[in-house]
């Protein structure tokens, strides 16, 4: 058997408030992430994400207050990322409460940074974000800088070598359909979560319950990400899981 | 009434676990990070978290407490072993290249990754359900089959199947809490399991250590 999926809402967090936008821009308040992550918790999500959306020196010290404030008062697995560039980085969020951290930018300019954390803390502790576009059909790769810098690695490549270093999960998001509510790139994830040992979170243009279901039963995906479907309370994760369920998915009730 | 004490041993990461104990006590009630012997004896109830690998957690033990002691002491009064404070209580783990461990309950500590498939993914990291194998406290107003946190790499066979607390499937079935006398331990994370977590953690800080 494999494991119950899981469902992650994320919040996007800018100077200690919750935010939701659209393409980064109409940038509103969405309220206090204690709240917004108490009532998640409340409605049975299986863990929280955090991205710390400004991940300025200002913006860091902000999200480390931020974390310690909602692991008070929120009993189930944060992830945090957002400009997290090096092993302090890494350690002072832990140590605020987080369970584990996202490398995305960093681990590209500094690969060796992952089995530096890993080997130290253990491979629970740290997402491998990786941000992909396609480049031709079906081949991807992988951009930094949220989204601004091309690398011209390729992402199922880069998705295998961060496994090997030691990450423990990857979350995989894909730039053409993040923020569109059309789906998850399911091509995209089939190719990487069936290939990686480690499991792979789906990330990227959720839009209804159907995109959740298909990226675990078609993109083989272990865990799916969203933020909008959530945020702008078009369902709840109860109802998510509901419609899972009755899709043959193994979800926590 | 309760006096927690959470033994810092310098393992990974003990603030979870406090601030879901704050969550759960009541305002007569105390809950402290230490390693001092004399905090461990004064206190009602300890609490014995860990992560990372077997020797390193029992280097940091023997670097951190006085073994012979704390040997004693946790034989006395409530204890809760969670994660690597479950792996530890046992004889010998295989991680890395073997570990001798506290040996407080017979068994052994075993790779996942040796016993399940290959398709199976190691770490063990999610929600998974737990079977209680005995109607212990710690259970008390908790479902049978209730969902908690895994993440783990390893896993208990005790040589005593009387110690098994609870089972938990996962490409195999293996011991997920063990429990004898004022002993409880378990593999998942109550701190971080939202309110059922909570709940055993409350059940743990109102049991006296006694089991029927």
């Amino acid at each position: 058997m494999s494991l119950y999926k899981r469902i992650i809402p994320c919040l996007d967090v800018d100077n200690g408030r919750v935010v939701k936008g659209t393409n980064f821009i109409n940038i509103v308040d969405a309220g206090d992430p204690v709240e917004v992550a108490k009532r998640y918790d409340a409605e049975g999500a299986d863990e929280i994400a955090f991205l710390d959306i400004t991940a300025t020196h200002e913006g860091r010290t902000t999200i480390i207050e931020t974390v310690e404030k909602v692991a008070s008062e929120v009993f189930i697995p944060l992830t945090v990322g957002g400009g997290v560039s090096n092993y302090n980085d890494v350690l002072n969020l832990l140590s605020a409460g987080a369970d584990k951290v996202a490398i995305n930018s960093a681990a590209v300019k500094n690969p060796t940074l992952i089995n530096q954390v890993t080997d130290k803390i253990g491979r629970q502790c740290i997402v491998a974000a990786i941000d992909v576009k396609t480049e031709n059909k079906g081949s991807w790769s992988v951009y930094t800088h949220g989204g601004r810098n091309p690398t011209g690695i390729d992402a199922f490549k880069w998705a295998k070598e961060l496994s090997d270093r030691g990450a423990g999960e990857i979350l995989l998001t894909s730039m053409d359909r993040d923020g569109t509510k059309n789906g998850f790139d399911l091509e995209l994830l089939n190719l990487i979560a069936k290939e990686v040992t480690i499991p792979v979170i789906a990330s990227g243009g959720a839009g209804t319950l159907e995109h959740l279901k298909d990226a675990v039963l078609i993109g083989k995906a272990d865990a799916v990400l969203a933020a909008s479907i959530f945020h702008y309370s078009i369902h709840s994760i109860q109802e998510a899981k509901e419609y899972m369920k009755k899709h043959g998915v193994l979800v926590r009730n | 009434m309760a006096d927690i004490a959470i033994i810092d041993y310098g393992m990974g990461n003990v603030h979870s676990v406090f601030k879901a104990l704050k969550k759960v006590i009541d305002k007569n009630s105390k809950v402290k990070v230490t390693n001092s012997i004399k905090d461990i004896l004064n206190c009602t109830h300890i609490v014995f978290p860990g992560q990372g690998a077997a020797a390193e957690c029992m280097s940091n033990i023997k670097n951190n407490l006085d073994i012979v002691e704390f040997k004693k002491i946790i034989v006395q009064k409530p204890f809760l072993g969670i994660c690597m404070g479950l792996q530890v209580l046992m004889t010998h783990s295989d991680e890395n290249d073997g570990a001798e461990c506290l040996n407080i309950l017979g068994g052994d500590v075993l790779s996942l990754k040796n016993k399940v498939k290959s398709s199976i993914k190691v770490p063990h990291m999610g929600w998974n359900k737990i079977d209680q194998k005995y109607r212990h406290p710690l259970w008390a107003n908790i479902p049978n089959n209730s969902f908690f946190y895994f993440v783990h790499s390893y896993y208990v066979q005790p040589i005593n199947n009387e110690n098994i607390l609870s089972t938990t499937t996962y490409g195999t079935t293996f011991a997920s809490g063990l429990f004898r006398d004022n002993i409880v331990a378990v593999q998942f994370h109550p701190e971080k399991s939202s309110k059922i977590g909570l709940k055993m953690l409350e059940n743990f800080i109102l049991w006296d250590g006694e089991v029927q």
